[in-house]
């Protein structure tokens, strides 16, 4: 259940990423485009607020139900020729697809985008049986060329810059320098094909699983989707136990809102619904269909205070509007899962107390909530998940002891005011070097003057300052009471 | 001016601990903003903090304690609450309710206060129905005209979702130039104690926010949270630029603005 232990720590991670300009330039070119290609995309909608509400209330209401929709999702695509695997975690899922994988005697395997195999680390399982795999997706494409990990949900390459990539292609497959997108895309295209073409066996990811149907939908611009879950004679599809939806209406309000939220368009250029494998007379398609439903932790996350984050359909969205996401890129967060939603997920199935550093890693300026195409109250969440850490024994001891100390005097008035007198004694004892301003504070709070001033205290409190202003209105009272 | 015919005649300040040690004169100056409305202001003396800072950073036993406390002192009076902060006013309004809704005896008491929680733009927008505040002395400053920009910030914004009466208030002060800077409703970074924990990140944000602030060339930054504002100030004044923040109500403030000298805090 790991979603990958990190080596380093998460500060040194963010110390690193924060020294890299390369990674803000790439970063602030791709999230800034999204945003605005997003906003303008929602405009588009005619009532967007109300198809978001009504796409909120089908993931509350599948969650809600999800064992009855479940059963009903597997019956459907059994009925349809398909084969339904349930994987408990990583491992299990891991080993079907190596199962699969020797039934069928496959050699080589493409691969379309999947998030769940990044969480089960299916590449590695696969090579480690000496299977040739390829991701096909052009920017997982890049990240498997360059031994990394996707650093974005549905940008796996957003970290680098086209110049980066340009390099990286010239290396690997032997072109000609260009950062020329097209020209990129067309040598890609190319040694991609003979893939596809040779392939044994294809693995996708699924956006939404149909339960009345047993349809997967899987949205996609490349067309590489469409060529990994046709070509090859095998075809496994590895999807959440969270992503269902009851009806092909229901995913008809999630797809308005699904491509538009993500890369700002109305809809991907490829939306594939598959149901079923190759039937008897058809000229295409995959001899066998497995499809394989990843718990790894998600089960137990229903029912919980965070059971929302499950509503999730991976639109990436909160990662382009998050200030932090920006500033560190996906990489530093070091799970499979980055950003907001990540740092949500990430303890939620990994555990709060092996990633009690990500629900910190937030400034709680709501901006993920606002960009939520299913309105998952993200700050809410990763509040209730500090509680947790705190609980857990994970808060430094001096800000637990600070805060202790905080609530204990902050619930004595008299005590309040002995204390905020005292400190503002101090403030302007050390201030006074720093007319007002303090240039330096002592550990743990020296992470503030790392790169702003801390002001003095007022030398009159506002209480004191509202009593004397009191005072003053009576003494004015009292004189015209006098005179008079 | 005219305000509405059920408006309020009298208020509870709940001031916040920012604004009783740090910056005074914003409170002072909602005080004389709201009796200039002719809104008796009331000021529970035993107030303290609203425990925001245990709860962001998940000490909810510790912040539970506090919005007890807080609760007791804010109920004795049936007057609604002015709170001249954005986050404040979120807690109170929205996680009060969260922290306590277990809580058989503070759980309703903590929607009832909710209920007549408001931000101070948001009393005077909505609650008061002020639409201009005319008698400012922002033109008895040395300069004819105050180019200022303002700092949406994020509790105000996204929390209470109060867009619009701020920049009302502001549009309506004679002399007052706003100037929009870019990406404005983006957060300055502050966080309360995630700019101690996470004090790489939170100065990158700053940074950006900074950036932002001084290519609008203003003279001052105007929000209506204090804590952003110092955060903001504490920037400003680190990199040496000459620029000033206040609360929102010490534009409006009809009183001689002070200026704020070195004396003031020597001790």
């Amino acid at each position: 259940m790991s979603l990958h232990s990190p080596n380093v720590t998460f500060h040194e991670r963010v110390e690193g990423a924060l020294r890299d300009e390369i990674l803000h330039t790439a970063l602030d070119r791709a999230t800034g485009r999204f945003q605005n290609l997003r906003v303008t995309a929602l405009a588009s909608l005619p009532d967007a607020e109300r198809v978001r509400d009504r796409a909120r209330l089908i993931r509350a209401h599948t969650l809600a139900h999800l064992d009855t929709y479940l059963e009903q999702f597997a019956a459907k695509v059994e009925q349809a020729g398909g084969q339904v695997h349930f994987a408990r975690d990583a491992n299990a899922l891991n080993e079907i697809v190596l199962e699969i994988a020797r039934q069928h005697k496959v050699q080589s395997v493409v691969k379309g985008k999947s998030m769940i195999s990044e969480e089960t680390e299916l590449n590695h399982a696969l090579q480690a049986e000496n299977l040739r795999v390829v991701e096909t997706d052009l920017g997982e494409y890049i990240i498997q060329l360059a031994g990394e990990t996707p650093s974005h949900i549905i940008v796996p390459a957003v970290h680098k810059t086209k110049e980066q990539i340009g390099a990286l292609l010239h290396e690997k497959i032997s072109i000609p320098y260009t950062a020329d997108p097209a020209q990129m895309t067309a040598a890609a295209r190319a040694t991609l094909r003979r893939e596809f073409l040779n392939a044994d066996m294809g693995i996708s990811g699924v956006n939404f699983g149909v339960a009345e149907t047993g349809t997967i939908c899987l949205v996609e611009n490349e067309g590489n989707g469409r060529l990994t879950t046709t070509a090859p004679r095998v075809h496994v599809a590895l999807m959440g136990i969270e992503r269902i939806v009851p009806t092909l209406d229901d995913l008809s309000v999630m797809l308005q809102v699904l491509a538009r939220s993500a890369t700002g368009q109305k809809i991907t250029v490829y939306t594939n619904l598959l149901t079923g494998a190759r039937r008897n007379g058809e000229g295409d398609g995959p001899n066998e269909l497995h499809i394989v439903l990843l718990d790894n932790g998600r089960s137990r996350v229903l029912g919980t205070e965070v059971a929302e984050i499950l509503y999730c359909i991976r639109c990436g969205a909160c990662l382009n509007a998050c200030p932090v996401y920006r500033e560190i890129g996906g990489h530093a967060y070091g799970s499979v899962y980055p950003g907001p939603v990540g740092a949500v997920l990430t303890p939620a199935l990994g555990g709060v107390a092996q990633w009690s550093d990500l629900p910190q890693a937030s400034s709680l300026c709501g901006a993920c909530r606002e960009v939520c195409p299913v309105r998952i109250d993200i700050p809410r969440m990763l509040l209730v998940e500090r509680d947790e850490a705190v609980r857990a024994g994970k808060m430094a001891w001096w800000l637990r002891l600070g805060l202790r100390v905080y609530s204990v005097t902050a619930t004595h008035p008299a005590l309040f005011r002995l204390a905020t007198t005292t400190a503002g004694w101090g403030t302007r004892a050390l201030g006074a070097f720093g007319k007002g301003w303090l240039k330096r504070l002592p550990p743990p709070l020296n992470g503030w003057t790392q790169s702003r001033d801390f002001p003095a205290f007022a030398k009159k409190s506002f209480r004191a300052q509202y009593r004397e202003s009191r005072h003053a209105e009576l003494i004015h009272l009292d004189d015209n009471a006098f005179r008079e | 001016m005219t305000l509405k015919s059920d408006a309020p005649r009298r208020a509870q300040l709940f001031a916040t601990c920012l604004i009783e040690t740090l910056r005074p004169e914003a409170g002072m100056a909602v005080v004389r903003v709201l009796e200039k409305l002719g809104v008796t202001v009331e000021f529970p003396d035993a107030q303290t903090c609203c425990g925001q800072p245990a709860f962001n950073g998940g000490a909810w036993q510790d912040a539970r304690a506090m919005a007890k406390y807080t609760l007791d002192v804010l109920s004795k009076s049936k007057a609604p609450i002015v709170v001249p902060s954005g986050s404040c006013a979120d807690m109170l309004v929205h996680h009060y309710p969260e922290l306590l809704a277990s809580d058989p005896q503070y759980g309703p008491l903590a929607q009832e206060i909710s209920a007549r929680t408001y931000e101070f733009s948001q009393f005077l927008v909505d609650v008061l129905g002020v639409t201009k505040i005319s008698a400012s002395d922002v033109s008895r400053l040395t300069h004819d005209v105050l180019r200022l920009t303002y700092h949406p910030s994020c509790h105000l914004l996204r929390g209470l979702n109060i867009t619009q009466a701020p920049r009302e208030l502001l549009a309506g002060v004679e002399g007052v130039n706003m100037v929009e800077m870019p990406s404005a409703t983006e957060c300055c970074g502050f966080g309360g104690l995630f700019a101690i924990k996470m004090a790489d990140i939170s100065s990158a944000m700053l940074a950006r926010k900074l950036d932002a602030i001084e290519s609008a060339q203003v003279e001052t930054v105007v929000g209506c949270d204090v804590s952003c504002l110092l955060h903001i100030a504490g920037g400003l004044h680190r990199r040496g630029v000459n620029i000033t923040t206040k609360h929102l109500a010490e534009i409006l403030d009809p009183a001689p603005n002070i200026q704020i000298t070195e004396e003031m805090y020597l001790p």
